[in-house]
């Protein structure tokens, strides 16, 4: 395997993803992406020096519209689903110490 | 034959006639889901209820005229990625296990203007990624063929359901290949539009560069009515796009005289099934005996769209899936100590392995340091691919080959090596970084009996071409009903 994932990566792209993983699935993550990004390597066979990154298919650019009011009070159906939520807010684990 | 035999356009017929109500159609079909899904598991959400209550208030609105078109009062089943008002829409996710949306998307207001009444959700690759419907966290799919096989994915539920009979058709998304490979794998015919042809306002996104709703059917003209039905330009979506026009179904003639089919060199190589490969060059000659010009040539670039998608999907995924988080809607864990704890903990126990692997891929090729060497190295890979399509259209009006490099593998199979799976969409990738439309066609069984689909591709905004040239094609065979449909 070319791509060889450290722990410090997969620690790092773990924080990244906001994903926890134990230790097995780091284990079994350093193995996957390694093979993937093998695989991914293949595309520096291509010269794209002279090509502009496409991120659109169409030449779509911002789409701008009047600001204008269209929908009603929204708030109820926003909250619906929420798992867990006081009067009209969500609630969430205490965030300032 | 029963009621669910007929095609959806043929079934909006008798109840446009009043031989059949709307009421006695959804029954048929939820009867025939009670009967099948043990087996087939094509749903997650089977809506009753909803189902009977809405043919009520369609029959109403048939017999007042104030739903005429083809499609008024026929049963639909909608891919679980799609919000539907009220009804538990899970991605097929732990994490939108609980998940009730209080819009719908348009695309399913689309059909609901048109009289659809809403059966329920289909069962797909958890987040539309896999190709197996596997990963689903509600089970897997079976294939309608033989039950021992995958349905492909990841909208395999909706082509099982068609494919079993279960409904009359269903909408199902395509990221990668993801109605056309699973229609090719269950004998139906499914259609990826034209990128921004449908709206993807309600969609919960995957790859949002390369997501696109379409119909999955018994047939062409199915597949036409349907996409005429959902596809608009919305502003609600900002790369939904103004076409010219929005009428799929005139291209459905049995004409293809002077039609020029490239036939890509580049997709009948190495790893491509024998039975498939003839299978899909017979369907090639039909097309020819009707007057198709057919010509082989190099499109160039196939194996490096499977890693430049990767790229592309897994960082937009990455992006996309960031908002689930166990504040707003879904899954929240049960026990954290903090806020960060408690979004990875909802997190990690929300989203399954496929889901994971890919987030962390996305975010890697995002991450400082490597956001040029990957991402941006797919974008200009894509550009090339997209260059090598517009080269052949230059040249020719359809691109023809397999959906597929097989037939549907057995369950079980597949998840093992994510890269062999990869490999399966390798010839439908490629039109979903082009932006290009795709339909996927039966074209005849292999040797243990499973379902081949032939692909036509076609240049952007030219659904009508590839929707000819299979309408045409489908004409010089016979609708292959599977055991499960009875």
């Amino acid at each position: 395997m070319a791509n060889v994932i450290s722990d410090e990566t997969i620690e790092y792209v773990g924080i990244l993803a906001k994903l926890e993983l134990s230790s097995e699935e780091k284990e079994a993550a350093k193995k996957d992406m390694g093979e993937m990004l093998d695989y991914i390597d293949k595309l520096n066979e291509l010269d794209t020096s002279s090509v502009e990154p496409m991120s659109h298919v169409f030449p779509v650019h911002n789409v701008f519209r009047e600001d204008e009011v269209t929908n009603g009070d929204g708030h109820e159906d926003a909250l619906k689903n929420a798992p867990e939520r006081k009067e009209d807010t969500f609630v969430v684990p205490k965030t300032i110490v | 034959m029963s009621l669910l035999g007929l095609t959806a356009v043929e079934a909006g017929k008798k109840i446009k006639a009043s031989e059949v109500s709307v009421e006695e159609a959804v029954k048929e079909a939820l009867t025939a889901i009670e009967k099948k899904e043990e087996k087939v598991n094509s749903f997650v959400t089977v809506d009753r209820e909803g189902a009977l209550k809405r043919a009520k208030e369609v029959q109403k609105g048939i017999e007042e005229g104030r739903y005429q078109g083809p499609l008024a009062g026929v049963p639909v089943a909608i891919k679980d990625n799609m919000c539907t008002e009220g009804l538990l829409t899970t991605c097929s996710s732990k994490i939108l296990g609980n998940f009730i949306p209080t819009f719908s998307s348009e695309a399913v207001r689309n059909l609901e203007r048109a009289g659809a009444v809403i059966l329920g959700k289909t069962n797909m690759d958890e987040f539309a990624m896999g190709s197996t419907t596997e990963t689903s966290f509600f089970g897997a799919t079976k294939n309608p063929w033989n039950t021992e096989h995958v349905p492909g994915g990841s909208s395999g539920g909706s082509c099982a359901a068609v494919a079993a009979e279960e409904c009359f058709y269903a909408l199902g998304s395509d990221t990668g290949g993801s109605i056309r490979q699973p229609s090719s794998f269950c004998g139906v015919t499914g259609l990826k539009p034209t990128y921004g042809t449908v709206s993807r306002y309600g969609l919960i996104a995957y790859g949002s560069s390369l997501d696109q709703i379409g119909p999955v059917a018994k047939d062409v003209t199915d597949c036409a009515v349907i996409l005429e039905t959902i596809a608009s330009h919305d502003k609600k979506d900002s790369t939904s796009v103004k076409r010219e026009d929005y009428d799929f179904t005139s291209a459905l003639k049995d004409d293809v005289k002077g039609l020029k089919i490239g036939i890509p060199r580049d997709y009948f190589g190495e790893g491509l099934d024998g039975d498939v490969k003839e299978a899909v060059l017979n369907a090639a000659k039909e097309l020819e005996k009707k007057g198709a010009v057919l010509e082989e040539f190099d499109l160039s670039l196939v194996e490096y769209a499977i890693p430049a998608y990767y790229v592309i999907a897994c960082a937009e995924a990455s992006s996309n899936l960031a908002r689930f988080d166990g504040v707003k809607y879904g899954y929240r864990t049960g026990e954290y100590d903090g806020l960060h704890s408690m979004y990875k903990k909802s997190r990690s126990e929300g989203f399954g392995a496929e889901v994971k692997r890919r987030i962390m891929l996305g975010s890697f090729v995002l991450s400082s340091g490597y956001y040029d060497a990957y991402y941006l190295k797919a974008l200009r890979t894509k550009a090339l691919i997209k260059q090598a399509f517009d080269k052949a259209f230059e040249t020719y009006d359809v691109i023809l080959g397999p959906a597929a490099p097989t037939t549907a593998p057995k369950l079980g199979e597949s998840l093992s090596d994510p890269i062999k799976m990869y490999l399966g969409d390798i010839y439908t990738i490629s039109v979903n970084l082009a932006g290009l439309p795709g339909i996927s066609v039966p074209c005849g069984l292999d040797k243990k009996g499973l379902p081949i689909g032939v692909q036509l591709i076609g240049n952007c905004f030219e659904e009508k071409k590839i929707i000819r040239a299979a309408y045409a094609y489908e004409q010089t065979r016979e609708f292959l009903h599977c055991t499960l449909a009875d």
